[in-house]
């Protein structure tokens, strides 16, 4: 009996020095949560452990690309994502996904749309810092969150 | 912990975040934390276009070291004792 409430307390003032930290990531445990990284990619899987520095470990977690008004899931399995690459963490709505004009395809018909997506973004990237590199300037693409900006 | 205390005096107001990203999000603040890490509830991407990831998100959590700017609702601070409140804390650090 005793040893059960010392394990209460003790679990008590654990939840206690988690939840000073974040702004209460534990309600979200067990959840389906659509992740944003730094470098760009969107991750959703189900969150099981999150501790004061935002690292998260998620489980069943998909990678989703998104290309014009489609959009495509890679099975990705555990996933450990380091905090300080955590851009955004959201609670998927069910009603609001429903009703999204978005269009779910396959995860080849996904890929060859991002490779297109990309090769256009490379071409024109490399048109723009031709340009900039006559005037004298360096042009920089617009990427993810890096540790300088 | 002077922008905390005045984080939490914010909570259940509109505010728009912007992020490091370009994103920008807007919703009502839900809580904050010491590392001004923001929890915002019902929000809305002022460009969904460029960020359809967002579309089928209704509550969220932003990490603070992501954040750049929070566009606060003008009416809801008083300037001055915010002033008065960083005059108070630099005092406090100077002793």
């Amino acid at each position: 009996m005793d040893n059960q409430r010392n394990n209460q307390n003790q679990q008590r003032a654990l939840d206690h020095t988690i939840a000073k930290g974040c702004a209460n990531l534990l309600d979200e445990i067990d959840k389906r949560l659509l992740v944003v990284l730094r470098d760009g990619r969107t991750l959703i899987g189900i969150l099981r452990s999150v501790d004061q520095f935002a690292n998260l470990v998620l489980q069943q977690s998909v990678e989703r690309i998104h290309v014009g008004d489609k959009y495509g899931d890679i099975p990705r399995g555990i996933f450990l994502v380091r905090g300080d690459s955590v851009v955004l963490i959201g609670e998927i709505d069910q009603q609001k996904e429903r009703y999204a004009p978005l269009k779910r395809v396959e995860m080849e018909v996904i890929l060859e749309a991002q490779r297109i997506e990309q090769e256009i973004k490379a071409e024109r990237d490399a048109r723009r810092a031709q340009a900039f590199k006559e005037r004298g300037l360096l042009y920089q693409t617009e990427a993810g969150i890096t540790e300088d900006n | 912990m002077l922008f905390y205390s005045f984080f939490k005096s914010l909570i259940g107001k509109e505010v728009v975040v912007e992020l490091k990203n370009d994103l920008a999000i807007c919703g009502t603040l839900h809580s904050v934390d010491q590392y001004l890490n923001v929890k915002l509830t019902d929000i809305n991407v002022t460009d969904p276009d460029k960020y359809p990831h967002m579309l089928s998100v209704k509550n969220c959590f932003i990490r603070g070291s992501v954040i750049r700017y929070v566009q606060l609702p003008a009416d809801e601070v008083d300037t001055q004792l915010l002033q008065d409140a960083a005059r108070k804390e630099s005092v406090h650090s100077r002793q």
